[in-house]
């Protein structure tokens, strides 16, 4: 017997509803459960104050500076070396050789994940360039994790600044060079912006690229040559070795919420963009 | 001085891959004349246009035979330094594109690249090319605001200012009028005519009626080629080619 | 412009300083006894990372069965049963899920998933199943946000073509948009499986990490990601080696993936 049509299309759109909703109803219960325990824990001195007993007690002071520094010094060093290449690839180069290599390139970078960054950076930064267990080693390797990001989004961007801009500056007088800097970067500028929001939310979540290059201590860092500890990597430490649940929760209180404030400012970004664009 | 040559074409074809946009043109542009170029689209007018101060550079599909010589030096020597040519020659595209800069900034974006830096002489470039535009009156109280927030005439009477304020020797017009009313489209005229004592200019338009109204000399382009080229009045009462007279009698294009 | 080769650089960085630690390693062990043994001893220099291979395989299955029908239904009802505006904040929404960190996954799955399991199951908890329901759940943004560009990026006029012709938008979607969008699709899943296998914290929380090969879906298992990163901290020597061997594995698998995944858009551009 057949079902007629007007049956399956009630039963299929039943069903394609309900996954969508158990894919937020996941969403909804992993923040809320996180929130639900983590926010009573968060007070003032949670936020600065030294932990004691690692981290059993007392605040998380310095994983909150290192979580801030970490990524910072990511950016510094992806962000020249990431909008350099987009520009090449979008501006001084047509489809050849050369640009398929890299996108080839950047692409496989895209695809590799965590732990083999964390690996490299602990044979190559850590081992073979002897600089130790500290912030340059684990910005080092986060900011190779996040070039692929910082390219394709400046790329787009940059793609996105009409060409009757670059006519326009080139028929003025001005060279290839300082189209670029006056005309196309200014434009691309929210684009790139929001790479970098992205990129930063992924190193403010990374655990496995950074345990192995930036280390775990618990010290305040007086310099990027000294080893610091992530608020991720330091509640990756407190669940596992059941060091403090309490302490745990509000560890990723604090984490879930400032990936969620990075990531719905860059939204916020990008929506605008678009926006701007196509008014 | 009104007969001197300014920009000799010479056997001058442009190639996009593999199709030839221009055949062999051979073209004289007279300094302190306007040169309207007539001919349907598609007809490598553009081409020509772009060919006279090495736009067509970014396109890197395209591929020049010939000589451009400009004051007597062939621009397409590799020794030419397409930066320095661009700043002689400007040129006003057909669709406005402002900068999404102040109206200020639009217009000393050019004279700035040269390094004029001092403010008042900034100031005083902006005011002329504006009145030479014709749109000093309009937008003299609000320089500071955003260049998209004219009206589509004034964009391109900004653009037209833009150019000036680099002073150049030679206007290159691409259709300007084409996205314009009538009324901005007259004003433009009138700067153009106004302009040409100073200026060489060459204006590529699809409007044959507006050559007939401000060129000196007319040239009409068929596919690639040039059909014909003579002094405007006569291009359109007594055209030598059969094809030139069915294109400006309105009989196809 | 010597920054643009800065990625490929690196790349070519990452493969040769971790194959000049992990080949030489593997040449010197065996093929066979590096990949095909299942004893792992590192004191005793034995390294066989059998169960390894297996279990990270049958994770990244397991987390596949949970995460494709899932996302890709998502994907559709989003692109073909859902107004505009409704989308524009679902799916933003959606994709705050990739910005989670997967620390966070790991934690929920010990602290509720796996008890969840023990209970209703038995077994230990921390299992097989445990950490596919979390890394299913961990790669749903892959791959609805891909499905979504790629049936995004089917023409209008299929659609249209197929409700002109009395087709339901149910039957037009998996008569036609589905079958148009398969390559894309199928690029969107494997990328999935790419982030599934490399997946390492959250694995570790989970996964019980004995050294195994498996049963059932509620025995503990240990992946490889899981042995390197747990193993790195202490390990010197042959032992070291090792595990940047085992590096150079998960490596070739997901540049593996990788390419699967390129072929088949590729494939959908040349299709078009």
């Amino acid at each position: 017997m057949r079902i007629p049509p007007r049956n399956t299309q009630a039963l299929a759109v039943t069903l394609l509803a309900g996954a969508t909703g158990l894919t937020l109803a996941v969403l909804v219960f992993v923040i809320v459960f996180i929130l639900g325990k983590g926010l009573p824990v968060i007070s003032l001195g949670f936020l600065f104050d030294n932990p004691q007993e690692m981290g059993k007690a007392g605040g998380i002071f310095p994983t909150l500076v290192g979580t801030l520094i970490l990524p910072l010094v990511a950016i510094l060093i992806a962000l020249p070396a990431g909008v350099g290449t987009a520009v090449y690839l979008s501006e001084y180069t047509g489809d050849n050789l050369a640009t398929r290599i890299i996108r080839f390139g950047t692409d496989c970078l895209a695809g590799i994940p965590s732990i083999i960054f964390g690996l490299f950076g602990f044979i190559f930064f850590v081992t073979t360039l002897k600089m130790g267990w500290c912030i340059l080693s684990g910005a080092l390797t986060l900011a190779i994790m996040v070039l692929p990001t910082i390219i394709r989004t400046a790329e787009e961007a940059i793609r996105a600044v009409p060409a009757g801009y670059r006519e326009v500056s080139c028929s003025l007088g001005a060279t290839r060079w300082e189209t670029v800097l006056k005309v196309v970067l200014p434009n691309a500028l929210p684009g790139i912006v929001t790479g970098i929001m992205l990129s930063i939310g992924r190193c403010i979540g990374e655990t496995a690229a950074v345990i192995f290059t930036a280390g775990a201590s618990l010290r305040l860092p007086h310099s990027v040559f000294d080893s610091t500890r992530t608020m991720a990597v330091h509640f990756y430490i407190l669940a596992r070795e059941g060091i403090s649940n309490e302490n745990a929760y509000g560890t990723a209180a604090v984490l879930i919420l400032s990936v969620l404030l990075v990531n719905s400012l860059s939204y916020w970004m990008m929506n605008r963009f678009i926006a701007r664009r196509t008014k | 001085m009104t007969d001197a040559v300014k920009i000799s074409n010479r056997n001058f074809s442009v190639f996009y891959g593999a199709i030839q946009a221009l055949r062999g043109i051979t073209l004289d542009v007279l300094a302190h004349q306007i040169l309207g170029i007539i001919g349907p689209a598609g007809s490598g007018k553009t081409a020509l246009l772009r060919s006279m101060n090495r736009l067509n550079d970014l396109n890197p599909n395209c591929r020049v035979e010939g000589q451009i010589l400009l004051d007597g030096e062939d621009i397409y020597q590799p020794e030419f330094d397409a930066v320095r040519l661009r700043k002689r020659v400007g040129m006003v595209f057909a669709l406005p594109v402002p900068l999404p800069l102040s109206l200020f900034d639009n217009i000393v974006y050019g004279p700035r690249l040269s390094g004029i830096r001092a403010r008042a002489r900034l100031n005083e470039l902006v005011e002329r090319s504006l009145q030479a535009a014709f749109l000093w009156d309009e937008v003299k109280d609000r320089l500071q605001t955003s260049a998209l927030r004219l009206s589509g005439g004034q964009q391109q009477r900004l653009c037209l200012a833009r150019v000036l304020a680099m002073e150049p020797e030679v206007i290159l017009l691409d259709e300007p009028c084409s996205g314009l009313d009538p009324i901005s489209t007259s004003r433009i005229e009138e700067a153009l005519m106004a302009l040409k004592s100073k200026y060489t200019i060459v204006l590529v338009t699809n409007n044959t009626k507006q050559a007939a109204r401000v060129a000196d000399t007319t040239a009409f382009l068929l596919q690639g080629e040039l059909v014909e080229v003579g002094p405007t009045d006569r291009i359109f009462t007594a055209p030598k080619d059969q094809r030139t007279n069915d294109y400006v009698s309105g009989r196809f294009g | 412009m010597a920054l643009a080769f800065t990625a490929l650089t690196s790349l070519l960085l990452i493969a040769i300083f971790i194959f000049k630690e992990g080949v030489p390693f593997i040449a010197r062990v065996g093929f066979r006894d590096f990949l095909l043994s299942s004893d792992w001893r590192p004191q005793a220099g034995h390294f066989g990372i059998y169960p390894m291979i297996v279990a990270s395989l049958l994770v990244t299955l397991g987390a596949m069965l949970v995460g494709a029908p899932l996302g890709i239904a998502c994907a559709v009802f989003l692109n073909e049963f859902v107004s505009k505006p409704v989308t524009r904040v679902i799916k933003p929404t959606i994709e705050l899920l990739a910005g989670i960190p997967s620390v966070v996954y790991g934690f929920i799955g010990v602290v509720v998933v796996a008890p969840l399991i023990r209970s209703q199951f038995g077994g230990p908890g921390l299992s097989m199943l445990c950490a596919s329901l979390i890394l299913g759940v961990m790669v749903l943004p892959t791959i609805i946000s891909i499905s979504t560009d790629v049936l995004a990026s089917v023409p209008n006029a299929y659609r249209e073509g197929a409700l002109a012709l009395g087709a339901t938008r149910w039957q037009s979607v998996h008569l036609v948009i589905l079958k148009a969008a398969r390559s894309g699709i199928v690029a969107a899943v494997i990328l999935g499986m790419g982030r599934a296998i490399g997946e390492t914290m959250a694995v570790i929380m989970v996964a019980g990490n004995t050294v195994q090969v498996p049963r059932s879906a509620l025995d503990s298992v240990c992946t490889l990601t899981a042995k390197i990163a747990m193993e790195m901290g202490s390990a010197t020597g042959p032992h070291r080696q090792a595990l940047f061997a085992i590096g150079v594995v998960l490596f070739l698998m997901i540049m593996m993936f990788n390419a699967l995944a390129m072929t088949a858009i590729k494939k959908r551009f040349a299709g078009k």
